[in-house]
């Protein structure tokens, strides 16, 4: 095994790992904790009168 | 839960967004000074010719104007949705001070031709020591930050930020090493085509991770922020990040096509430079479509006008970019003012918008105001901008086809149909349609300032206490 085959499997495990962190992404699993981390920013003193939770269809 | 009430560090940010604004009108003036030096030869004068002020221009620019402009979001950003103050101590004031002084000698030492001649990475070896220990800290002070959060979840503009603090202080520590002759004068470590091909790795993730990664963490904080309302798709934003991730770091050889860089190089950097349009867009779109349902917004909020507005600009120059990687187009646009427009498609349209629209968000806030002095001058700067920005990119487009074709007709016996004077005449009108463009985007900042010093005016920078949520206490 050459160099140039340790080259391709890290870029095939690049990919793999970026298809895994899509599906990851779409995953039923992450909605609430990805609703939660979309609100972050609204959790300030002067958005009290801003709707505490929001999300959007998707 | 602690009981003491810690507050913000808003001192830092106030800092930084000030001086924004001031560099943004100088590196601008610089800008239009060179601008009219094309167009009007006789202002070369003694040393401040073109080739000095060039790279003052674009240092200033990137990083005085657009460096203070990502210290200041990014130390709002990572304070308010971490729910803390900034890390760091004398770390913190630290930063700003040291870029201060990076800014200041970079001012000093290009005009007098002291120079590494590498682009966007002028500046010799001691100055940058000083910007490695800057970023250094900046790094600690960030991350440190983020490791003392009180939620549990790092909001995704801190994953750009975080990105591009780590990519830049990559690429600064490659490109830049140098052997030392003296204190003024260094020759790179490399030669030949890996220097080139070095360089432009550096180059172009300079655009990607400086001018690309940490604006879109100004976009995934201010434009939810200023249209009151979460980012359209988190999710897309997760992909959208590692997606520009796993492919910047390949379209830097775009810049060297038909160069002595091997040729499948070359075509690596086509290919990825053109997946990176989908990344790009799937971010425009995510920042764009968060005002679904609040379009109305756009109609009187002029900040909200610069940001989205910018988001338009930068899926035009990231749709240009890749079409402009492709070699056959890329043998028309290479060295043509096609891409100075091109840039500054990205830089006035996208870059200095989105900037400028977070900095008028911070501005009143950060001086005890509920908004900025004028709201009217802020609409007035808008159309200024958008008019100045709009006129640079056509009169380069222009002039830059113009020049491409001119450079490759040939006659019926293969001699060359124009000489190189000509296509220089040719491209005068539009010359200075552009300084006119550049004139009108630096009123625009002008106005800013005015506005910015009115609403500091007479403001009480009030310490903010840190809100720790109690319902994201991790």
């Amino acid at each position: 095994m050459d160099i140039n085959d340790l080259r391709s499997i890290t870029t095939v495990l690049g990919l793999l790992c970026f298809l895994g962190i899509v599906a990851w992404a779409y995953g039923k699993g992450s909605k609430k904790g990805f609703d939660e981390a979309a609100n972050l920013p609204f959790a300030e003193n002067d958005d009290q009168d801003a709707t505490s939770k929001m999300s959007h269809p998707r | 839960m602690s009981v003491t009430k810690t507050t913000y560090n808003d001192k830092v940010v106030r800092q930084f967004a000030v001086m924004t604004v001031i560099w943004g009108i100088v590196g601008m003036l610089v800008g239009v000074i060179i601008a009219a030096q094309l167009v009007w030869p006789e202002l070369n004068l003694g040393f401040l010719h073109f080739g000095r002020l060039r790279p003052l221009h674009t240092n200033a620019v990137i990083f005085a104007f657009g460096g203070c402009a990502l210290f200041a979001t990014s130390y709002w950003c990572v304070q308010r949705t971490c729910h803390t103050r900034l890390w760091g101590g004398p770390l913190v004031p630290f930063t700003f001070w040291g870029w201060q002084i990076v800014i200041l000698l970079a001012a000093i030492t290009l005009p007098l031709g002291i120079t590494q001649s590498k682009e966007y990475a002028e500046l010799e070896w001691p100055i940058d020591i000083l910007i490695t220990l800057v970023w250094v800290s900046y790094a600690l002070v960030f991350f440190g930050t983020i490791a003392k959060r009180t939620v549990s979840h790092i909001y995704v503009a801190n994953w750009f930020f975080g990105a591009f603090i780590i990519a830049v202080a990559l690429l600064h520590l490659v490109n830049s090493a140098a052997v030392p002759v003296s204190l003024t004068k260094s020759y790179s470590v490399y030669s030949g085509v890996q220097d080139a091909m070095i360089q432009w790795w550096y180059g172009h993730n300079a655009v990607g991770f400086f001018l690309t990664a940490g604006f879109l963490g100004m976009m995934y904080y201010f434009v939810p922020k200023q249209a009151g309302r979460p980012v359209y798709s988190y999710r897309l934003s997760v992909v959208h990040f590692w997606a520009l991730i796993f492919t910047y770091m390949w379209a830097g050889p775009h810049h060297l096509h038909y160069t002595a860089l091997p040729d499948w190089t070359q075509s690596v950097g086509m290919v990825f430079s053109l997946i990176l349009l989908a990344p790009s867009w799937g971010g425009m779109i995510n920042g764009i479509m968060t005002l679904s349902g609040a379009w109305h917004k756009l109609r009187d909020d002029p900040i909200l006008k610069f940001l989205i507005t910018s988001l338009s600009f930068y899926g035009m120059s990231t749709f240009e970019g890749p079409m402009m990687a492709i070699k056959t187009v890329n043998a028309l646009s290479h060295y043509t003012d096609w891409t100075v427009g091109h840039v500054h498609s990205g830089a006035l349209g996208w870059v200095a918008m989105v900037s400028i629209g977070s900095i008028y968000y911070l501005l009143p806030k950060l001086f005890g105001k509920t908004e900025m002095y004028s709201t009217k001058l802020v609409t007035t700067h808008f159309w200024i901008a958008t008019i100045g920005t709009v006129l640079y990119i056509a009169s380069m487009w222009i002039a830059g086809v113009m020049q491409g074709l001119m450079w490759r007709a040939v006659n019926a016996d293969g001699t060359l149909a124009y000489s190189f004077v000509e296509s220089v005449k040719g491209s005068y009108p539009f010359w200075a349609i552009r300084w006119l463009g550049g004139v009108l985007f630096l009123s625009g900042m002008l106005i800013m300032a005015y506005n910015m010093f009115k609403t500091m005016a007479g403001g009480k920078t009030q310490d903010v206490t840190v809100n720790v949520p109690v319902a994201h206490h991790a």
